[in-house]
């Protein structure tokens, strides 16, 4: 039995906004073992970015953590100060951003930019060094050692995606979170890209949360899912039962909307949008649009408890 | 058989300066025939920089052909009267990729559904105007009370792209060329807004050029697909037959790419393919040689004609040699007819 790296206990997160906080993660617990793959899907508005950016206490206001611990290797990330937050990040949990083109910065040559990020933790190298380790991560990434005195501009968005990907892995963290790393690369590169990431997981046996909205990419490269609606986790089971005997009615039909290649019009929309965050139906968030729903569902929230071995879901109908 | 709007070996030159030499090629002795009896839905995949977006520009007259022409009911759209340019601008409508640069900011969104109500006479009175406008919001999932009234920064990426849909929807037009009308959506809606433009397509017999880079919502909604690669046709044909046994090198590479959304797992450890980045210089050849794993010695000498393979499918490359070619003009000898269309779908 591998022990949790990463224990998100009941986190809660708040926008605050002038009609009031509203609620965009929503007592929130989930656990990441050692090496483990776990994906967070979900449509836009449903946390699973605010939720990434929390545990990395990366929140900009009007975001603000109200409640809950993130365990990261026996130490509460959230009861850390400013000061050894900032040493935590990167060198044991690191972030690949959403949209690499706006997180290098554009003046500054890729070297820099990992040789920037090796100082501030602490690396004292020698200019060869440094010169060295940034031909070996750029290596490590699939990029040629040319890369390093280039400019992010200069740069396509799979390159790119890879220069983030190297300051991300710098310092060998044991935990990455990559919040949809490849919504703009295309299909053929973004195949590439999670090759690589895959490749650099196994390397360094990091645990790796990926966050996005693509379930095919979900399907292809996590090990769980979890699943999320309106600010909660809804489901979290292994990536193989999501397909085939999916438990919360949301993540069937979510399942049910993907367009297939295998045969036509077997795709289905779910009726209906999901409620506004400021004003969050009573009872289970998802009765409004959910097919199967009963009295109890209008008044009473489920709890998020383990329906099958390994496969959790808040739902009264399981 | 009578065309809406043809592109007729459209070539599209990108160059930068005056002296620029190195013109970028976006599109590149293009021509597809859109038949105004028969409505249609035509598929154009393609990654970022297969010319998919100039494509589209092109058959709108936003940007003029560098070569070749567009033809709307046989009148180039580079020359034509100020009346028929009003009746193309009503027959034929868009949906954009980015929902955010079509909105001026200090409008409601209400602006771009009054607008064309207003500017088409599209509605008798005020409260008509209403409906009909509640009536397309709703088509694309969105509720009229919570959309109308709201600044485009008030609604999320999602929702802007539903209210294009809608207004190109209220104008009921002949053809609507949809650029990635889908990206920004999520999966649970993207079904929704594709069945919308399905049923216009079935119940209202508006063609649909359905421009995109995913193959999978290309192979739900269209009969018929072309398959673009930096800006050259390298496959096209009955969407069935293109996505299920791909042809060309590159559409096997990419439906070989695709993440299916399946307890299958897909993906092998190595694509095969090792070129990352930094596009190869233009040749004469094949645009794919430099990538192509099966390339020889002819394909960097000429660029292939579209080969004949199947009734309903051709393809671009010498692989397939041993077919008769097709000149680019006859692209839609491989095109099925409508009358193949499956209508009891689901969406």
């Amino acid at each position: 039995m591998t022990l949790d790296v990463l224990r998100v206990h009941d986190l809660l997160v708040y926008y605050d906004t002038p009609a009031g906080a509203v609620t965009a993660v929503n007592h929130i617990s989930f656990g990441l073992k050692a090496g483990e793959r776990l994906g967070l899907a979900g449509e836009s508005g449903s946390g699973k970015s605010t939720l990434a950016l929390s545990i990395l206490r990366l929140l900009k206001p009007p975001g603000r953590i109200a409640a809950g611990e993130v365990w990261l290797d026996g130490v509460n990330l959230m009861t850390l100060s400013e000061e050894d937050m900032r040493q935590v990040r990167l060198a044991r949990i690191a972030l690949i951003p959403q949209g690499s083109m706006n997180s290098l910065n554009p003046v500054m040559r890729i070297k820099e930019q990992l040789a920037d990020a090796l100082q501030d933790h602490g690396v004292r190298l020698s200019k060869r060094d440094v010169a060295e380790r940034v031909r070996d991560l750029l290596q490590w990434v699939g990029l040629r050692p040319e890369v390093a005195d280039m400019f992010p501009h200069e740069l396509s968005g799979g390159m790119k995606q890879r220069a983030c990907i190297a300051i991300a892995i710098s310092l060998r963290p044991q935990v990455i979170i990559a919040d949809e790393p490849t919504s703009a690369l295309d299909v053929v590169v973004q195949k590439q890209v999670m090759e690589t990431l895959a490749r650099l997981q196994k390397d360094l046996q990091a645990a790796v949360i990926l966050v996005g909205h693509d379930m095919g990419l979900m399907a292809q490269f996590v090990d769980r899912l979890g699943v999320m609606y309106a600010g909660q986790l809804v489901e979290v089971s292994p990536v193989r039962d999501i397909f085939t005997q999916p438990l919360h009615p949301y993540t069937q039909m979510l399942i049910a909307s993907l367009p297939s290649l295998e045969q036509k019009g077997t795709f289905r929309g779910i009726p209906g949008l999901p409620p506004p965050l400021r004003t969050l139906p009573p009872g289970c968030v998802f009765h409004p649009r959910c097919p199967h729903a009963v009295e109890r569902c209008q008044t009473e929230a489920p709890l998020f408890r383990e329906v099958r071995p390994h496969a959790w879901a808040a739902c009264h109908l399981l | 058989m009578t065309t809406l709007l043809e592109a007729r070996h459209v070539t599209k030159l990108f160059s930068s300066g005056l002296l620029d030499r190195h013109a970028t090629v976006a599109l590149e002795d293009f021509s597809l025939v859109i038949d105004s009896e028969r409505p249609s839905i035509t598929a154009v995949v393609g990654e970022s920089g297969s010319g998919k977006t100039t494509l589209a520009r092109l058959l709108l007259g936003l940007v003029a052909p560098t070569r070749g022409e567009v033809l709307y009911q046989g009148q180039d759209l580079q020359n034509m009267s100020h009346t028929t340019w009003r009746a193309f601008r009503r027959d034929v409508q868009v949906i954009f990729q980015d929902p955010y640069e079509v909105y001026n900011p200090f409008y409601r969104v209400d602006h771009v559904l009054t607008t064309p109500v207003a500017k088409f006479k599209l509605a008798s009175s005020k409260a008509a105007a209403r409906a009909l406008i509640a009536e397309v919001l709703q088509a694309v999932g969105l509720r009229p009370e919570e959309t109308l009234g709201r600044f485009p920064h008030q609604l999320s990426g999602g929702q802007r792209q539903r209210v294009m849909v809608a207004r190109a929807l209220l104008l009921r037009p002949r053809l609507i060329v949809a650029d990635e009308p889908v990206s920004m959506v999520d999966a649970s809606l993207r079904a929704t807004i594709l069945g919308a433009l399905r049923t216009m397509h079935l119940e209202r017999g508006i063609s649909l050029v359905y421009i995109t880079h995913d193959l999978a919502t290309a192979y739900q909604i269209s009969d018929n697909i072309v398959v673009l690669y930096r800006g050259s046709v390298v496959e096209a044909g009955d969407v069935e037959l293109v996505v299920k046994q791909p042809h060309h090198p590159y559409t096997q590479l990419l439906m070989s790419s695709i993440p299916l959304a399946s307890a299958e797992r897909t993906w092998t450890t190595d694509s095969g393919t090792s070129t990352m980045g930094l596009q190869a210089a233009e040749s004469a050849g094949c645009k794919f040689a430099d990538r192509c794993l099966r390339a020889t010695s002819p394909c960097l000498q000429a660029a292939p004609p579209l080969f004949h393979t199947d009734r309903y499918r051709a393809v671009s490359c010498y692989l397939y040699q041993s077919a008769p070619a097709l000149a680019v003009t006859e692209m839609g000898k491989a095109f099925t007819g409508p009358a193949k269309l499956s209508h009891g779908d689901g969406m």
